[in-house]
């Protein structure tokens, strides 16, 4: 049996996000553009290269470039900017927290090379906390889109969107299965499989991870529904619970720590809706090490079959 | 600004704004006296005479003077200004720190208090979002000129330079940076807690404009913060080592770090109260 989705080409989700914001720099002359020297490694080049008036140069200041992105957004200006997942949510969160969050600025955090996936630079570079972080902070929206397209649209969204934004990517060229020119619809998750056996809530490169694990649950002869959770927060709690209804138990996976996750935050949906049982992927209190992505996202529980088990758990916890 | 300045009217709304902060803190027995009463003549200064700034206010602050507290530990002291200079009332001086209030501790945004633009209490932030602030200005072909106060203690926080750098680099010359040069913080003296070095050196070779000022003689620092203007725009930031007394205007708050982030006492409220003549009325 085949997958329902296939994929004919590879990108980095990270190039998604530096298509989205050149689009940006043509359509909003409000967009401008800061980074903290990482300028090739966020795809922020093509911005700079055509609007090098509205692009900032921070230098390895990142605590300074949040400071700077929330002074900006007082003369109406829409910040976007770029660097490591790891320093622009840990390294600076207090930073955001008073200048942007607290502050209502309508600065767009944009972070890539998050998670496992970051690879050979090791678990120095590998932030599993992020997510967390930013979703407890009030005010904050949280999105961690699946592939290229996606990526890309939700960078084209955010523009629009009045309040602080965490948006999360990463860096391994990783299947492309969401439509070109795609309209991103920000907390509103995605049914991209329908199923009746078991719900799988996916976030980031993890979706792709699930729908390969769809196809070998089918072989099983177990219907599972995928849906994409590309916004963390505001969590989609209708789709979620309208899911589960049908299908009554969930996995939820996700390229972060099990703790402060959206495994937790469905985990309190549920339990404050309908309780429901409730397998999480995710990584459970660890930090990451040098591999390759593939490597890493099966030795750390991220892997297709890691998902499979997990839902199979689930059904049998009904 | 063209017209000059009147200097007994600006020493009489000093004298009443220091009647504010020792009320204010007295009020709810808690709070930052000291820093307060020593950048009081700055305050008024600015808000009386060198800012052109619109009291309706519009948080964008396009085509106006902008002002950024770092060091949002001061608060009573632009509550008392921002109330007495037209942006709210007077009579809300007495929520101060009081739940349900618009007047935070540290001055916020949540609340929707006017003449504020960023939350700041964490030290070390409010530079690096005035030089943000004065780039938008740059990008708005919005001639006006971007304000910012630090502490001297604040000048501890690494973020601080990590701005003084970029601001040179950037070549941001519509903003004017003022040190509260008091040479106190909580736990005592600049020189014991972390000395500060030669702060004018360190200023210039991070490629800032250097002035020093008299914080606390109102018509010698409106001269030196024209003289600040006058040097924005020549492709360097600005800076103004500002000195001042902390407790400035209560001889029993004088040049100690001890009234830093206490409040009187009634007595002591009363004794500093008969120091400063109500000029423009209580709140």
């Amino acid at each position: 049996m085949v997958t329902k989705l296939t994929y004919t080409e590879k990108k980095d989700t990270r190039s998604g996000f530096g298509e989205g914001l050149l689009e940006l720099g043509k359509s909003n002359p409000n967009v401008v553009a800061l980074c903290a020297d990482l300028t090739g490694s966020l795809k922020m080049d093509a911005f700079k290269k055509e609007f090098p008036e509205r692009f900032f140069q921070v230098g390895i200041a990142e605590a300074n470039m949040m400071g700077l992105a929330a002074g900006m957004t007082v003369g109406g200006k829409i910040p976007f900017t770029g660097t490591f997942a790891n320093f622009s949510t840990g390294r600076v969160y207090d930073q955001i927290r008073q200048s942007i969050a607290y502050s209502g600025k309508n600065v767009k955090i944009c972070a890539s090379h998050a998670g496992l996936t970051l690879g050979e630079d090791g678990a120095t570079h590998q932030i599993l906390e992020d997510l967390g972080m930013m979703k407890m902070l009030p005010h904050m929206t949280v999105i961690n889109p699946c592939d290229y397209n996606q990526t890309k649209a939700a960078t084209i969204a955010i523009a629009e969107h009045e309040g602080p934004v965490y948006l999360r990517f990463g860096r391994p060229k990783w299947p492309i299965f969401t439509p070109e020119n795609q309209k991103f619809e920000i907390g509103k998750a995605l049914h991209l499989v329908e199923g009746k056996d078991v719900s799988i809530f996916a976030t980031g490169h993890m979706v792709w991870q699930a729908i390969e694990a769809e196809a070998i649950l089918a072989e099983k002869g177990i219907s599972a529904e995928i849906i994409n959770i590309h916004t963390i927060k505001p969590l989609d709690e209708k789709a979620i619970l309208e899911s589960v209804k049908k299908t009554g138990c969930a996995v939820s996976a996700e390229e972060h720590q099990m703790n402060g996750g959206l495994g937790e935050s469905i985990a309190q949906t549920l339990s404050r809706n309908l309780p429901t049982p409730l397998e999480m992927v995710a990584v459970n209190d660890s930090f990451g090490e040098s591999g390759t992505p593939e490597d890493l996202l099966v030795k750390y529980g991220l892997g297709p079959q890691n998902i499979v088990d997990a839902a199979m758990k689930a059904i049998s916890r009904k | 600004m063209s017209t000059a300045p009147n200097i007994e009217e600006l020493k009489n709304i000093s004298s009443q704004v220091r009647r504010d902060i020792v009320r204010m803190v007295h009020a709810v027995q808690s709070g930052h006296p000291g820093g307060s009463l020593g950048c009081t003549e700055f305050f008024v200064a600015l808000y009386f005479h060198v800012l052109k700034h619109d009291k309706s206010f519009n948080p964008d602050g396009i085509g106006e003077d902008l002002f950024f507290l770092s060091n949002g530990h001061i608060s009573p002291v632009w509550y008392s200004v921002l109330a007495r200079s037209g942006y709210f009332s007077v009579d809300e001086l007495n929520t101060f720190r009081k739940i349900d209030s618009r007047l935070q501790g540290h001055p916020a945004t949540e609340e929707g208090l006017p003449g504020i633009r960023i939350a700041s209490g964490s030290l070390g932030q409010g530079l690096s979002a005035a030089l943000g602030a004065a780039q938008a200005k740059k990008l708005n072909d919005d001639k006006h000129h971007v304000y910012v106060l630090m502490g001297d203690g604040e000048q501890d926080e690494g973020q601080v330079w990590e701005a003084a750098m970029y601001g040179a680099h950037h070549k941001v010359d519509n903003i004017i940076a003022t040190i509260d040069y008091n040479r106190q913080q909580i736990d005592g003296s600049t020189d014991e807690v972390m000395g500060l070095g030669d702060l004018k050196a360190k200023w210039e070779a991070f490629g800032w404009q250097v002035i020093e000022s008299e914080g606390n003689d109102i018509e010698s620092l409106i001269k030196s913060l024209a003289q600040a203007k006058a040097l924005c725009g020549k492709g360097k930031p600005v800076i103004n080592l500002m000195k001042t007394e902390m407790g400035f205007g209560v001889d029993f708050m004088v040049g100690t770090h001890k009234w830093h982030g206490i409040a009187p006492s009634d007595e002591e409220l009363e004794k500093a109260l008969g120091q400063l003549e109500e000029t423009l009325g209580d709140y």
